[in-house]
């Protein structure tokens, strides 16, 4: 049995999934959190069901990519469990009605269910039931109340009965039933209705914006640093740089195996970020360095995503990012990219056209940094003083709006309006946002750490066979005249293509002074990236739309590395 | 008079009670009479709940031609601009 999870966008499909399979996934407050669909198992009676949980969508005539994966997926299910927002029946009730037409079984979950109670709303759960001839379950799936009533009427689930309608008859019979089953009570704003006006309004929405992104950068630093400081430096120092002084010792402190495992040790001492062996920066620099500020960035992520302030950040955004061709609900996929550029490729599914998704794509993967390169650059290029950093992050900016504009116009075709709903403020529970810290945290470790590992492998192993000194040789009049870096560098432009932070960890031993450095973290922050974005770009946008890519971030790396050369 | 005068001083362009959605002052409320544009623009906004018949509450319009945003069966919808000019609203009815 194959068990469909269907609903509007926000009503907690993936909380209802993760409730049923005890599969984490990814939910937040806004709507077109799930883009893909997600397959977990659950128990129905004594049988074992296949759950899929499906992109949220308003309508089975889908408008965008998500929605067109919802429809098709219709297909596939025994039984659809249609997820409803109790507060929100009469525009829900929609695609309740189309599914109930499509004469496959349904059972109706009315989620959020505690939330009528507070907000005046009374719902004739029997009545509601009569009128669909299908079975109804309150549920409040964050906490787990109504869940297992519902699994229990699973097996209850009936094929709808109704006959097509067009849609001015379907508007009509929702209208019936609304005024059937509902009663609305008169009731106050509460402080987090006001908290949510303010936040769309011009002035306060601008003051209430940047408050949010300062606490937010001063988070994220908070709690990178004191992991860094307290947490991996003295572990580090303590616990493991003995082992690796140890092995350093007992191979002799030179040969082959040494330069793989310890790397080059000056003065005796072996720096966790120059030496480039396995078990110095191997282990060093993706978890004392980047770990703290992804534990950082996705923490502050996930509480923004859960209270619901992104979308309002979209809608102040808006009319300034229609510049760059875009809508301001690209705001999401961008700042998905600061922690990590695949999740973000994969997010602009939530743009309607081809068009958009090209232009929100190529800008993330050009001017969007990862995490990770971010704390790399944070530790390197903070050496030098704070203003460095800053030169390179708003170079960067500059990059994003350039470029963005310059799409904008060579793109045929032209970007659609937003239109999207505006969650209501939740505070953010404890839990969630653990696991999904937790979810994002161990990503990173399983899917980011091979290649780290094998990436430094592959460049010691390369330096051994005098590869790179090929390639710097040829390499060099670019390298040298154009950016102003030593010709070595290119080793670091070459292994950006595995991981950006084991990149510019690279470049740390070449004494580079303030201005180069910058020019070296813009460049290889906008040239080709990662090897697994680059595979979630074919996927997501095919070929040809990749190879167009490729162009823009060459050209425009190398555009931008030579000017800020020739500027500092 | 005065409620009438303040009306009419925000919105000089539009005669009588109908007024498209960007004309409309925060906190005005009125039936939603007429969305015009393509059928595509229709049905998005109808998939949401916007559509002719529907009570709506203007809660904000952004400047420089940013989104307007209004509250319809109890929740919140962010409109682009100019699609927002292009539904009207007969804020007589209350």
């Amino acid at each position: 049995m194959r068990v469909l999870l269907m609903g509007n966008p926000n009503v907690g499909k993936s909380v209802v999934f993760s409730r049923l399979t005890g599969v984490h996934v990814m939910s937040s407050n806004y709507p077109g959190t799930t883009v893909g669909y997600m397959e977990g198992r659950m128990k129905v009676g004594e049988e074992m069901a296949d759950v899929i949980d499906v992109p949220g969508t308003y309508t089975l005539d889908p408008t965008c990519e998500a929605e067109e994966v919802a429809l098709r997926m219709l297909e596939l299910g025994d039984v659809v469990v249609n997820v409803v927002d109790a507060t929100s029946l009469e525009r829900n009730l929609f695609l309740t009605l189309q599914l109930l037409e499509k004469h496959v079984p349904v059972i109706v979950a009315l989620n959020m269910w505690d939330d009528t109670r507070h907000r005046g709303i009374h719902v004739d759960l029997k009545r509601l039931e009569e009128e669909l001839g299908v079975p109804v379950v309150p549920t409040v799936a964050v906490s787990g109340e109504g869940i297992k009533e519902l699994v229990e009427a699973i097996p209850r689930a009936v094929p709808g009965a109704h006959t097509q309608r067009s849609r001015d008859e379907r508007w009509a019979s929702i209208g019936r039933i609304i005024d059937a089953v509902q009663v609305v009570g008169h009731r106050h704003h509460t402080v987090w209705e006001r908290l949510g006006d303010a936040a769309v309004q011009p002035v306060t929405g601008i003051l209430f914006a940047a408050g949010v992104l300062a606490g937010s950068f001063l988070a994220i630093r908070l709690v990178g640093e004191s992991l860094i400081s307290y947490v991996m430096d003295p572990l580090y120092n303590a616990l493991w740089m003995p082992v690796a002084q140890a092995v350093s010792d007992s191979l002799g402190g030179e040969g082959a195996l040494h330069s793989l495992l310890i790397g080059r040790v000056s003065d005796g001492t072996i720096d966790p970020v120059e030496s480039f062996g396995l078990l110095s920066s191997g282990v060093y620099v993706p978890l004392a360095m980047v770990l703290p500020y992804i534990i950082g960035f996705y923490l502050v992520l996930g509480i923004l995503e859960d209270v619901g302030y992104l979308p309002r950040l979209a809608v102040l955004l808006d009319s300034a990012m229609h510049r760059i061709g875009l809508h301001g609900y690209a705001i999401i996929p961008t700042l998905l990219g600061l922690g990590c550029n695949v999740p973000a490729v994969i997010a602009t599914r939530i743009l309607e056209s081809r068009r958009e998704r090209f232009i929100a794509a190529t800008l993330v993967v050009v001017a969007v940094p990862c995490a990770a390169l971010q704390a790399v650059i944070v530790g390197l290029v903070g050496d030098f003083g704070a203003r460095y950093v800053l030169l390179v992050y708003g170079t960067l900016l500059i990059v994003w709006l350039v470029l963005g504009a310059i799409l904008n116009r060579l793109t045929k075709g032209f970007s659609p309006e937003l239109l999207i709903e505006i969650p209501r403020y939740r505070w953010p529970l404890f839990g969630p946002v653990m696991t999904k810290l937790w979810a994002r945290v161990r990503g990173f470790l399983r899917e980011a750490l091979p290649i780290f590992f094998a990436s430094i492998l592959v460049i010691n192993l390369l330096y051994m066979a005098g590869a790179f000194d090929t390639l710097a040789r040829f390499t060099a009049p670019v390298m040298t005249r154009l950016l102003g870096l030593p010709s070595e560098s290119v080793v670091a432009l070459a292994v950006g293509f595995l991981r950006k932070d084991v990149a510019l960890g690279l470049l740390a031993p070449l004494a580079l002074t303030a201005n180069q450095f910058v020019v070296a973290s813009v460049v290889l922050a906008m040239f080709f990236p990662c090897v697994a974005t680059f595979a979630v770009l074919v996927r997501e946008l095919g070929a040809k739309v990749t190879a167009k890519a490729a162009v823009v971030m060459l050209v425009s790396a190398l555009t931008v590395g030579a000017l800020l050369n020739a500027i500092l | 008079m005065f409620r009438w005068l303040r009306r009419h001083r925000h919105t000089p362009s539009y005669e009588g009670d109908i007024l498209p959605l960007t004309a409309m002052r925060p906190g005005q409320r009125g039936l939603i009479v007429d969305v015009k544009g393509g059928r595509k623009l229709g049905d998005r906004l109808e998939a949401l709940g916007v559509r002719p018949g529907r009570r709506v509450t203007k809660v904000s319009s952004m400047l420089l031609g940013g989104p307007v945003t209004i509250e319809v069966d109890r929740s919140q919808i962010a409109i682009g601009h100019h699609m927002a000019s292009r539904i009207f609203v007969d804020v007589s009815v209350k």
